[in-house]
């Protein structure tokens, strides 16, 4: 659908994005910015450059645009969310300054989650408090009290994260008066926690879930239902230091101030692009798709521009990259023609592809008999690892080079709560999955490989719902494999470059280029691998916009983030 | 029998007395307390209210967390739990406690009742089952939440006792504020306490939730010649602010659900200096509590006599300089006192009886808003305490 209204919104342009060709043999038109790759985050520094007055194009390679944050029509009445499938951590500051509402995005919270047992019972996370307060005190009624001890600390931890998520990480080395101002502010709201959650801050971004869960719950069923969001996407266990962090990447957004909640975007996540785009190409943006950039073009330390794999050039002062840092660093500038040790750097930056994805087109409702018919958490987040032994058992098939056989899903049926995506009765079902490695035992995926790692899935799915299989219509298998080769993530890595300690705030991507600028004058990074990371946030791009204007003293169209208190 | 995992199909629970409470709830005005539903009003706010002050008026309190603490260390644990001496509290008795976080910070307040040898409860406004098994590492007890387990309801008012002799209960004649004494009801216990929280004479009733319908049902025969009403959760405000009572998130906030840190206060910045005893062994919250005696407290709780006839809602508490120095918690136009009252915290350089302050008031007639600064006079007792609340035995009206 979207392919299609992509497609309707450039027709001016409708037959070079058909084929791909360039109108002509060279096109030299002028641009004061180019962004390369558009998804969520290109799109997201576009629109705030447009909105500044630049004249700015999106060179996207795909057909389509939108990168992991896409809904496609693969099989005939089905929407799915390809990659990216809930929304919860894009920044509300850039969807009103985008006015993304009244381009079409609409974001609705989803109902809860479950996570069920070997044993045929579930543990409910329902919306309700006490419900699900209720629910936890049936494995443990101590664990059901620490809950809300858990859910304080996490939320403390949360703001102290939320409040550098719209700006751009100081330099700790340099002595510019932004710089230390900045450092002073990052001081102040780490003083603000209060001195039990300072002390806790190091030990979270150090810990690993498992140890950060045993602080509070006894219970291994209700520690195994709050670790999955350590490890999604992420090439570590559950025991492994540093994942206590990659939870709290996944509990800071909020939808409609409802903290750590999560919704769908009304449409799948393309819906958000789409947004984007809308509101970009309201401020006289373009973006033109079928046009896979092969270089960023430099002279004399200044980008001038981008040529496409086809020879098309594009001239520019200014150009920001969306792809990640390996991408950017060592494909669209060339190796030799930056230092020795940032070569280094960018090819050591860890960008491990960890999980995989299976969107399935469902002939009706699948049952879950551990919850019964017309359950209200169908409509919520599944999951079916019941103890930590079996995160980590599934992360121990992952270092043996192949995916997981006991996987950890993350599965949703956006058509509960989302009318758009299929026929009425019809179900789009969305399988995230963890762990999948980027190669099969270091050798590249095969179609058997694919076929038999389908089957795991639909195993690991049809042990909880015994009807699901006879009802699946279409599915779409995506390695990581696939994950680069089509949507450009290295590795298939979702978060394009891992959220460890090592590569946040002013060390992501790495040392000296986390302000958002590249080694060229007028290059910019703006994806994920930029801070503050991965997830549908475009934060990073809104922050390399602000970068951008800044240096070519512009006002800034890029908003602040808005007081917690 | 329905599986145990159905629970969700009951999103807000019933108390034991429902049935009743249900029936006599004219207005079906209801409000959650946790689990349960419970009445915000019956027939009228003002005429409840009226009856407790006037005859008397029953108010269901089932949904209260309580936990019950047991073994031989059972005491011991409560001393380290709680900043006062325990072992004051003999058997039979009920003693009004705070708890601490290690900073010194008030977790939650409640009563602890000392039912028999190394056997309590304690009653709490916020479920602390986390915080009681943590501080239970190293002491032989027993803790479990038993809030399901026991219906208890608030007899309170002039007649409260008066209804009790209708029902032939006789010990009432020598039960003394905060104690306990357990009767019989048609074959099963009545535990009764003279404890409440509307600062009035009144009772407590806790019994096994089978006999929650007949306890109401002998309740309302013997008080019919009293004036007996039920009670909802509105009147009952209004009562606990003239008694100048506090309340867990809403005068403080709990130390241990705090995400702001510095938003939450200790025992002497809510008036509770009474119940910090340093002459007792260890406690949770010892040193903090000390360090900050010697360097003095940040805020402090104060009761308000608020000139004029509006109620000072949320108002900010200025000083005579214009400065905001804190911000009001509670407030009530009290029947009793016929005058504006609030309960607030102020910065503790402010707020000594001496000391003028302003509360600004917003409020509107006819949806017209105007502000009012009303001078403040600092009180420091409750605004209304009745002397028939301590008398012994107490008396019939």
């Amino acid at each position: 659908m979207y392919e299609r209204e992509a497609r309707c919104a450039f027709s001016r342009r409708q037959t070079s994005l058909a084929t791909g060709q360039a109108v002509g043999s060279r096109v030299t038109t002028r641009y004061d910015a180019i962004v390369v790759g558009a998804g969520h985050n290109g799109l997201t520094s576009a629109a705030f450059l447009a909105k500044a007055g630049l004249k700015v194009l999106v060179l996207e390679k795909n057909p389509y645009f939108g990168g992991a944050t896409v809904s496609r029509e693969l099989h005939a009445g089905w929407i799915y969310s390809n990659c990216s499938y809930v929304c919860g951590l894009l920044r509300p500051e850039i969807y009103r300054s985008l006015d993304l509402g009244r381009h079409g995005l609409q974001v609705v919270p989803y109902g809860g989650g479950v996570g069920f047992t070997r044993d045929g019972d579930v543990l409910g996370g329902y919306v309700d408090k006490e419900v699900k307060r209720r629910e936890i005190a049936r494995y443990s009624s101590k664990d059901s009290d620490a809950y809300l001890r858990y859910g304080r600390d996490v939320m403390r931890q949360c703001r102290l994260v939320r409040s550098l998520l719209m700006r751009t990480p100081p330099d700790p080395t340099s002595l510019k008066p932004r710089d230390l101002k900045e450092m002073l502010y990052i001081g102040g709201e780490f003083g603000k926690l209060g001195e039990a959650a300072i002390y806790d801050t190091l030990r979270f971004y150090t810990m690993s879930i498992a140890d950060y869960l045993s602080e509070y719950f006894e219970n291994d069923m209700v520690k195994a239902n709050f670790a999955g969001s350590g490890i999604i996407g992420t090439a570590l266990g559950v025991y492994s230091p540093g994942t206590a962090y990659v939870l709290l990447h996944h509990y800071m957004g909020d939808v409609d101030g409802q903290m750590g909640a999560w919704g769908f975007a009304r449409g799948g996540m393309g819906a958000v692009s789409q947004a984007i785009a809308r509101s970009l190409q309201s401020m006289g943006g373009e973006i033109r798709v079928n046009s896979p950039v092969a270089q960023i073009v430099t002279r004399g330390g200044k980008v001038t521009g981008v040529a496409l794999d086809n020879g098309d050039e594009f001239e520019a002062p200014v150009v920001l990259s969306a792809l990640d840092p390996k991408r950017t660093f060592l494909g669209l500038l060339s190796e030799q023609s930056l230092d020795a040790s940032l070569v280094k750097r960018a090819r050591n930056f860890k960008i491990r592809g960890s999980s995989g994805k299976i969107n399935i087109a469902l002939d009706g409702l699948p049952s879950f008999p551990a919850l019964g018919p017309n359950h209200p958490l169908l409509a919520g987040d599944m999951h079916f690892l019941d103890s930590l032994e079996r995160f980590e058992k599934a992360y121990d098939d992952f270092k043996r080079g192949t995916w997981s056989k006991d996987p950890y899903l993350d599965l949703l049926m956006p058509t509960m709560t989302d009318p758009t995506m299929a026929p009425p009765g019809k179900h789009f079902m969305s399988v995230f999955v963890q762990y999948v490695p980027a190669l099969i035992e270091g050798r590249a995926w095969t179609a058997d490989d694919r076929e038999a790692f389908k089957k795991t899935v639909f195993a690991q799915i049809s042990r909880y719902s015994p009807d699901f299989e006879k009802l699946v219509l279409h599915a779409e298998v995506r390695t990581p494999q696939e994950l680069e080769s089509e949507v450009g993530l290295t590795e298939g890595n979702i978060f394009q470059g891992e959220l460890t300690f090592d590569q946040l705030l002013f060390n992501r991507p790495f040392p000296g280029f986390a302000q958002y600028r590249g080694p060229a004058k007028g290059l910019y990074l703006c994806g994920s691998g930029s801070h503050p990371g991965g997830g549908v946030m475009a934060a990073p791009g809104a922050n390399a916009a602000r970068e951008v204007l800044l240096d070519l003293r512009r006002p800034t169209t890029v908003p602040g983030s808005w007081s917690d208190d | 029998m329905r599986s145990p995992r159905a629970h969700y199909l009951q999103v807000v629970k019933h108390t034991p007395f429902h049935t009743r409470t249900h029936a006599a709830n004219q207005l079906n005005l209801w409000h959650r307390w946790r689990d349960y539903t419970v009445s915000d009003a019956y027939f009228d706010v003002a005429l409840e209210y009226t009856a407790l002050r006037n005859a008397c008026a029953v108010f269901d309190i089932s949904p209260m967390t309580k936990h019950r603490i047991s073994g031989p260390d059972a005491l011991p644990f409560l001393n380290r739990l709680v900043t006062r001496d325990v072992s004051k509290i003999s058997e039979g008795r009920v003693g009004y406690c705070v708890w601490c976080d290690d900073r010194g910070q008030v977790i939650d307040d409640g009563t602890i009742f000392h039912l028999g040898q190394n056997d309590y409860r304690l009653c709490s406004q916020e479920r602390q089952l986390d915080w009681l098994v943590r501080s239970a590492l190293g002491f032989d007890v027993q803790i479990r939440e038993e809030t399901a387990e026991i219906a208890a309801i608030a007899l309170q008012g002039p007649t409260s006792a008066a209804v009790l002799r209708a029902m032939g209960i006789s010990c009432i004649e020598s039960l003394t504020p905060f104690s306990i004494s357990v009767v019989d009801l048609a074959g099963a216990p009545l535990m009764i306490s003279r404890t409440g929280f509307t600062g009035d004479l009144g009772y407590e009733l806790w019994v096994a939730p089978t006999h929650a319908e007949q306890l109401w049902d002998a309740l309302f025969e013997a008080g019919a010649l009293y004036g007996i009403k039920p009670m909802g959760t509105h009147a009952l405000e209004m009562a606990r602010i003239e008694a100048g009572f506090i309340q867990a998130g809403v005068d403080f906030l709990p130390a241990d659900r705090a995400i702001r840190t510095d938003r939450t206060r200790s025992p002497f910045e809510l008036d509770l200096t009474w119940l910090v005893d340093f002459n007792k062994d260890h406690f949770t919250g010892r040193a903090a509590l000390l360090f900050e005696r010697t360097r003095g407290p940040r805020y402090r709780l104060v009761r308000l006599d608020v000139e004029g006839n509006k109620p000072a809602k949320d108002a900010y508490i200025y000083d005579d300089k214009r400065r905001v120095v804190g911000a009001v918690t509670s407030s009530l136009w009290s029947p009793m006192c016929k005058a504006s009252i609030a309960l607030a915290s102020v910065e503790v350089t402010r707020g000594s009886p001496s000391d003028t302050l302003w509360a600004e008031i917003y409020y509107q007639k006819e949806l017209k808003w105007s502000r009012a600064n009303a001078r403040c006079r600092v009180v420091s007792e409750a605004f209304y305490t009745p002397a028939r609340r301590k008398l012994t035995p107490p008396p019939n009206i």
